[in-house]
């Protein structure tokens, strides 16, 4: 996918000139198309999973209203994230230098990013995350319609209703871990992506540090995949 | 369904403890009924519309006397009728009024994610608050007997309620009131299991019916409405009267010790990302290392 292009350098910031087109608008609007559906189906989910956070329910307009959305939402979630797949699966492959950067994985957590092989336009984690997202949807979604319609499933057929509890509990869980792991990482620890998924851009310096095949790639002006 | 000022032991959904926990009352209600002496007249599913204010529904013919193939959200009595062929060739019809069991164990409430949606009394019944409903249908996998109906208009569950409203005024419930053979009793659950008892070993002793007995079934901890069964070793032939319900065990899981992991998980993911914060710190650009003076 060649969604991503060299703009001219004409906003210089700091002392290593121009920025690149991380995100473009399309991909900006179905990221947080994602994020927001996520997050109302975070809470609301969360009021449903405990008593001791029902009181989320309130904060998006109470128990029947927070049940009524939370299985559309889902819907639209699943729908952007089908779309994020749609135009990122080319990137999202494992590649030879995923491998090489996950075996060197601990100088990333510990900000020893010079040591670490280049990597594309997403590093493995982001790939992890992505793929842990996408399967977990999928999940979630088929998992949900045999909440959402539960009188539909035969008594005869009850086991269905208590795999649907199961599987919709063990992925929320587990896009959960890697919801927390996304927000930490791309809000705290690279304040730099979060704002590239605001605006679009990084800075030149940022892409050669974090994505330098991808820098490479894209600043030759060669034609990508 | 009622506002009754009944002392309430537990609550589904609900963050800390029940007022009335810690009661112990001297009675528990129950029903009664005896299968052995039921004519299948349906006047019991005609009084609990009445009562409870429901039209008539549509009846669905399935080759049978029964009026429809299970319980709906407004029809929450119905006697279940099944042909059972004995060894010898002959055949007898089986009829059980079907309604909500009034477990002791209630899965429905352990199921429910609503703060009071569902309630039990210190008499033992189990009553949903529509008011506190919030419609996910949660309770539909909780329960081991298949009663909790969903009513798409309102969004709410409903299910007998033992007529709790007539109860807590010194009533019994409409189905007892309207029974012409008296094979439906009403009373505290220490006589109505007295009663019960007596009446299997009648059957034993005087009827030939070696197996009969009292359906109260241990695995939801007794409930409060029990069957004088001819056949209590089969009771899945009184239209799928299940031999050993309990809470699904999924159920259980996922409202105990799922909660916990899933909680303590989660928090362990926010210390920890917050440790590495306080550790490592965010990532910086370092122009002068990486950067290689602005050239690539």
């Amino acid at each position: 996918m060649s969604t991503t292009h060299v703009i001219s350098s004409d906003r210089a910031t700091g002392e290593s000139g121009g920025e690149i087109v991380r995100y473009t608008l399309s991909e900006r609007v179905h990221h947080w198309l994602a994020a927001l559906t996520y997050i109302y189906c975070l809470i609301t989910g969360l009021a449903f999973w405990s008593p001791y956070m029902f009181w989320l329910a309130a904060v998006v307009g109470g128990g029947p209203t927070a049940r009524f959305w939370h299985p559309w939402f889902g819907l639209a979630f699943a729908l952007s994230v089908g779309w994020m797949y749609k135009i990122w699966h080319g990137d999202l492959a494992t590649t030879d230098a995923d491998r090489r950067w996950f075996k060197a994985i601990n100088y990333y957590v510990q900000n020893d990013d010079e040591k670490l092989p280049p990597v594309a336009r997403f590093n493995f984690g982001q790939k992890l995350f992505f793929w842990l997202m996408f399967y977990g949807v999928i999940l979630l979604l088929i998992s949900g319609l045999g909440l959402w319609f539960v009188e539909s499933i035969p008594w005869s057929l009850r086991w269905l209703r208590y795999l649907a509890v199961t599987v919709h509990v063990v992925a929320a869980m587990a896009t959960i871990g890697a919801f927390i792991i996304h927000i930490y990482m791309s809000v705290f620890m690279e304040p730099e992506s979060f704002h590239a998924m605001i605006r679009g851009r990084v800075s030149d310096v940022w892409a050669r540090t974090y994505h330098r095949l991808w820098y490479e790639q894209v600043t030759k002006g060669t034609s990508k995949k | 369904m009622s506002q009754a000022t009944l002392a309430i032991r537990r609550i589904s959904g609900h963050a800390g403890a029940a007022p009335g926990e810690d009661v112990e009352r001297d009675e528990l209600v129950c029903k009664l009924i005896d299968t052995t002496t039921c004519i299948g007249c349906k006047a019991c599913e005609v009084a609990c519309l009445e009562w409870n204010g429901y039209t008539f529904s549509e009846t669905v013919f399935d080759n049978s006397y029964q009026t429809m193939p299970e319980t709906t959200w407004n029809y929450w009595n119905l006697i279940k009728f099944n042909e059972l062929e004995r060894e010898d060739g002959s055949v007898t019809l089986l009829m059980r009024k079907d309604q909500c069991m009034h477990c002791a164990d209630p899965g429905c409430l352990a199921a429910c994610p609503a703060d009071g949606a569902i309630v039990q009394y210190t008499n033992g019944i189990v009553d949903f608050q529509q008011q506190n409903c919030i419609g996910c249908g949660y309770c539909v996998s909780g329960c081991p007997f298949d009663i909790p109906k969903f009513n798409p208009a309102t969004k709410k569950m409903f299910k007998c309620t033992l007529c709790v409203d007539r109860v807590s005024e010194g009533l019994e419930p409409a189905c007892i009131k309207s029974c012409p053979t008296g094979c439906l009793h009403f009373g505290t659950k220490e006589d109505m299991t007295f009663m019960a008892q007596t009446r299997a070993k009648q059957l034993r002793d005087n009827y030939g019916m070696e197996k009969a007995g009292v359906y109260d079934p241990a695995g939801v901890d007794g409930t409060g409405v029990i069957y004088v069964l001819h056949d209590v070793t089969n009771p899945e032939a009184y239209g799928g009267l299940p031999s050993n319900p309990h809470i699904p065990w999924v159920v259980r899981f996922w409202k105990g010790p799922a909660k916990w992991i899933g909680n303590l998980a989660m928090l362990g993911g926010i210390l920890g990302v917050t440790m590495h914060y306080l550790r490592y710190g965010p990532k910086e650009v370092d122009a002068e290392k990486h950067g290689n003076g602005g050239k690539p």
